[in-house]
């Protein structure tokens, strides 16, 4: 053993090489931490508030008779508890997350620096309109850059996520035809079997009936298919471009006019947008609405699940049916004083062409995220945001020329756009599944793909790199795979059927979660103290 | 560009290993006449200086909360949030993963939606609570569409309690999906006969409590009712504190209780991203919107958490889920979830009754000034007062002079008539100065 002067060890000493079990059941960095409610206490507090000064309570009779309940930690415990919490997570700052179809980009910390600028994050959305001025033009800045990328005549800014933006443009369109005393007879949305689950889940909400079209061959929208579908009942089209099976459909435009012979509009799901900012603009393409997750795109943070947000940009014909309130020039009482404000009801925009259809949240959208979004806008510009586009684009690329020969690819080797599919037929007969093998990339230091969707391949694996990974990245990850690959080939599957197997934990229970439902903490009941 | 990391000439070797020459080639079908010649017409790329520079300007020209004495609420409120939780929301784990559809390594996530789900449901009283809507009023909207689910009828009753904004979203989507909704007038005083409207045709009643003019109503008759007709009672609320101080809508019957968070860890944003809680009865689960996450054990028998009940879910059903949401507000969740932890029963009673004590003193300087009238029989932390002429004016000329007193009624909803109704609110961030200053505007602009 080599010591140092002070006859201290300076190398490991050989020999041990399976870890005992540990007393706590922690494993060095990660650390096991207990539910808030097993070490928090209701006779604690992590805040120090004043008392409050005694007045006589107006409180209608109706104050709370017991207490909810919720146990307190102080603040360095809550520190400790969230941190190891926090621990357990992947996330994009710790690793390749190349979940196809959402996006998961670099999320730069300028961006919430902005946010946090107190004349964004400070501000209440109903003061008065002459307070606000600088709010509302970030909102009208970012609406411009919208229209102007997409090529689009309006943009609604209101919906909170994609799937609202979803259900935003449809009802655009559910408003449009009823203008045109067409809302009764058009009951049918069609949606390709590739679409993402929000689009069939949004057209029923809307009470419409959703027929699918089938995919062709090549993974892509056969005009003929949406011809043969397309008639008087139909109402509009759900597609997603580039579309979940990361190709862009190259026959939009004899979809787009088929539609709009028939009578019906044009939906796009633009959750892939990112593979084609600065290259093309939906509005040329023939689309009539498209909602854009500002959280995909333009790299406002997941956040573990929301929140998002879900501008709608609407073509010239939807223009007019946007949800309530739309930003408008506001005749300030003041002479010689223009103010931006919102309208907040239709009877403010009579005279207008404007037919709102309704308001679909109590304020104006999802203003953190607008002024992230547009600092990622502006730090890119026009320049970088193409080119963002590109090495995305380029890196799924790279991912499906270095791993063709390995895994396989349902519909050719044909180039790809933003995110690469591949499906399990090169896993047939290893005994291995498309989970599994995801389960092993977690063993391996990565977040696994999209899997399992679309539905329109088997087994599906989405790739989606984005262009926040360098090469080198991108070829640790190709090795990583082709290893993997060639296990799964060799018949070692106990890599993959009990994976993972260094992760936080090993595989859940889920059907165990679903049967009976343990949604909330419930106490366990007292050792020894029977009911009896 | 900073945020890129490859170079040009890693770009060029990636290009040869593909074997093809120019990136456009990957761009090839899109349509030749729709592919984009030039860079569109927007500014070039900006360092991080510059970006700041201009965001500031614009930061500037607002008036922060924060910098006046501030009485603005009508469904968004401003609280102190602790330091901490600003911090630990901005932890790279929270912040930048995804939805946790990986359970062994989204731990973090899944534990904190867990207790978060557990703490909404005690605090309201109720059974189950999912993982975040949107915001409240999309959250209303959802509890209006599980009434209809579970009643199988089609006609919600709105209580003029209920914040016009709110009715307004839960029209736009009945409209659309040709359901009834029968809107009781709004009244400052809060007296309305909301039990003469239900009846066996009826999905649902919606009150909020504290309504939009600040009054409590007690649920209890309501439920017993709504119950004997076979509806469900929705309780609402726009802030979150109130339920430190008054019973909880679970206690008085309410089979789904939903509302807005924001009050809890976010700040006001104007106007998003807020976080919307809901929850309700055991019995109903499997028609609920939204995530759940639910308790379970690893391969090794550890005790770990999943998204669970997912059949309900757009993902799995498609066309036949209950709602269509995917994305909610995760991050403004885990703000609510650390700051209630913080705050616990003790915290959360004192900032309630801070909250209160400081509307109640409000209440009583506003009061005193000449032709200013308290309309709200009860309230916690928000009425509504009377002014003579119209609210909208006095609240600009407040605002002149430097006070942002509350919102005209007529702003939320002009066809009301109440054109003189100012809704107020105060919380634990005001003065005895701030109450002071506003008192002596209000005179000076009624004078």
């Amino acid at each position: 053993m080599t010591m140092n002067s002070q006859g201290r060890p300076s190398a490991p000493a050989g020999g041990e090489t399976a870890a005992p079990q540990t007393f706590t059941g922690n494993r060095a960095l990660m650390i096991e931490e207990p539910l808030l409610f097993e070490i928090g206490q209701t006779d604690n507090c992590g805040v120090d508030l004043p008392e409050a000064p005694q007045v006589k309570d107006r409180l209608g009779g109706l104050k709370r008779k017991a207490t909810a309940g919720l146990p307190a930690l102080s603040e360095p415990e809550a520190m400790r508890h969230y941190v190891r919490l926090s621990q357990k997570n992947y996330a994009i700052d710790s690793g390749l997350y190349p979940l196809g179809s959402c996006t998961m980009k670099h999320n730069p910390r300028l961006n919430e620096k902005m946010a946090r600028l107190p004349g964004f994050a400070d501000v209440h959305p109903l003061q008065p309109a002459s307070t606000v001025q600088g709010a509302i033009e970030l909102i009208d800045r970012l609406a411009d850059w919208l229209k102007e990328l997409t090529g689009m005549a309006a943009v609604a800014m209101s919906p909170k996520a994609g799937a609202h933006g979803e259900l935003c443009g449809m009802m655009a369109i559910k408003a449009a035809l009823e203008a045109r005393g067409e809302g009764g007879k058009r009951t049918v949305v069609l949606v390709p079997e590739s679409a993402h689950g929000t689009n069939p889940a949004t057209a029923a909400l809307l009470r419409y009936s959703v027929k699918a079209i089938p995919a062709r061959r090549d993974g892509t929208v056969d005009p003929a298919s949406v011809k043969e579908l397309l008639d008087e009942t139909v109402a509009g089209i759900m597609l997603t471009n580039p579309n979940t099976c990361g190709l862009f459909e190259r026959d939009i435009i004899a979809i787009a006019d088929a539609v709009h012979e028939a009578g019906a509009y044009f939906y796009c799901d633009g959750a892939n947008f990112n593979a084609i900012v600065g290259k093309a603009r939906p509005g040329d393409l023939g689309i009539d609405a498209m909602h854009i997750n500002l959280h995909k795109t333009f790299s406002t943070p997941h956040g573990g699940g929301g929140p998002g947000a879900g501008p709608v940009v609407l073509s010239e014909a939807l223009a007019p049916f946007a949800p309530l309130p739309i930003i408008a020039m506001d005749k300030s009482s003041r002479p010689g004083e223009s103010l931006l404000a919102f309208a907040e009801t239709a009877g403010e925009l009579a005279g207008s062409a404007a037919r709102p259809f309704g308001r679909l949240t109590a304020f104006h959208g999802q203003m953190g995220m607008f002024v992230r979004a547009l600092a990622y806008m502006l730090s890119h510009g026009s320049d970088g945001m193409r080119q963002a586009s590109e090495d995305a684009v380029l890196n799924a690329n790279y991912v499906r020329a270095r791993l063709a020969d390995v895994m396989s690819l349902p519909f050719g080797n044909r180039p790809c756009m933003h995110e690469v599919l591949f499906d399990d037929t090169f896993l047939k007969d290893t005994g291995v599944t498309t989970l599994d093998f995801a389960k092993a990339m977690i063993d391996e230091g990565y977040h696994p793909m999209t899997m399992y969707f679309p539905l329109v391949v088997h087994g599906a694996m989405l790739i989606e790199p984005t262009e926040s990974e360098s090469k080198a990245s991108l070829d640790l990850f190709i090795a990583t795979m082709r290893d993997l690959v060639m296990d799964a080939r060799a018949g070692n599957t106990q890599r993959f059927s009990g994976a993972p197997y260094h992760a936080p934990r090993r595989r859940l229970d889920e059907t165990r979660a679903a049967r009976a439902p343990r949604l909330v903490y419930t106490p366990p009941e007292p050792v020894g103290e029977a009911a009896e | 560009m900073r945020y890129l990391p490859l170079t040009k000439a890693d770009r060029e070797a990636m290009l040869a290993e593909i074997g093809v020459d120019s990136i456009d080639a990957f761009f090839a079908d899109v349509p030749e006449k729709a592919r984009l010649k030039d860079l569109v017409d927007l500014p070039r790329a900006m360092g991080e200086l510059e970006v700041e520079r201009l965001l500031s300007r614009l930061s500037a020209k607002n008036v922060a909360a924060g910098s006046v004495p501030f009485f603005v609420g009508a469904g968004a409120y401003r609280h102190h949030v602790p330091a901490t939780v600003d911090h630990l929301i901005q932890r790279s784990e929270f912040l930048t993963s995804y939805t946790p559809y990986q359970p062994e390594i989204t731990q973090g996530t899944l534990q904190y939606l867990f207790e978060f789900q557990t703490q909404v449901a005690r605090l309201t009283g109720m059974e189950v609570a999912n993982a975040s809507m949107y915001d409240g009023s999309t959250g209303c909207a959802e509890a209006v569409l599980m009434a209809h689910r579970v009643t199988r009828r089609n006609k919600a009753i709105l209580s003029g309690t209920l914040h016009p904004h709110y009715r307004d979203v839960v029209r736009t989507i009945s409209d659309m999906a040709g359901d009834e909704v029968v809107a009781l007038a709004a009244d400052p005083s809060g007296k309305e006969d909301i039990l003469a409207a239900i009846d066996d045709t009826v999905s649902c009643i919606v009150v909020q409590t504290p309504g939009v003019f600040g009054n409590l109503t007690d649920l209890a008759a309501i439920a017993e009712k709504a119950h004997a007709h076979g509806a469900l009672l929705i309780a609402v609320f726009t802030e979150v504190v109130s339920l430190g101080l008054v019973e909880p809508p679970g206690a008085m019957g309410a089979d789904i209780v939903v509302g807005e968070g924001q009050g809890i860890g976010n700040g006001l944003n104007f106007g998003g991203p807020y976080v919307g809680l809901f929850a309700t009865r055991q019995k109903y689960v499997r028609q609920m919107p939204g995530r759940l996450t639910g308790e379970t054990v690893d391969a090794e028998g550890k005790r770990g958490f999943v998204l669970t009940l997912s059949t309900r879910e757009q993902h799995i059903r498609r066309d036949k889920a209950t709602s269509n949401i995917c994305t909610n507000s995760g991050l403004c969740a885990l703000a609510f979830t650390i700051h209630l932890s913080l705050l616990g029963d003790l915290g959360l009673t004192r900032l309630a009754e801070l909250n209160h004590a400081n509307a109640v003193r409000l209440a009583e300087a506003l009061a005193g000034v000449k032709g200013v009238k308290v309309l709200s029989g009860s309230f916690f932390n928000e009425f509504a007062i009377s002014v003579p002429g119209k609210a909208a004016d006095v609240i600009e000329k407040l605002a002149d002079r430097g006070v942002l007193g509350g919102v005209p009624f007529s702003r939320l909803d002009p066809d009301s008539g109440l054109d003189d109704v100012i809704l107020v609110a105060s919380t634990e961030i005001n003065t005895d100065e701030d109450r002071a200053a506003y008192a002596a505007a209000l005179k000076e602009v009624l004078a």
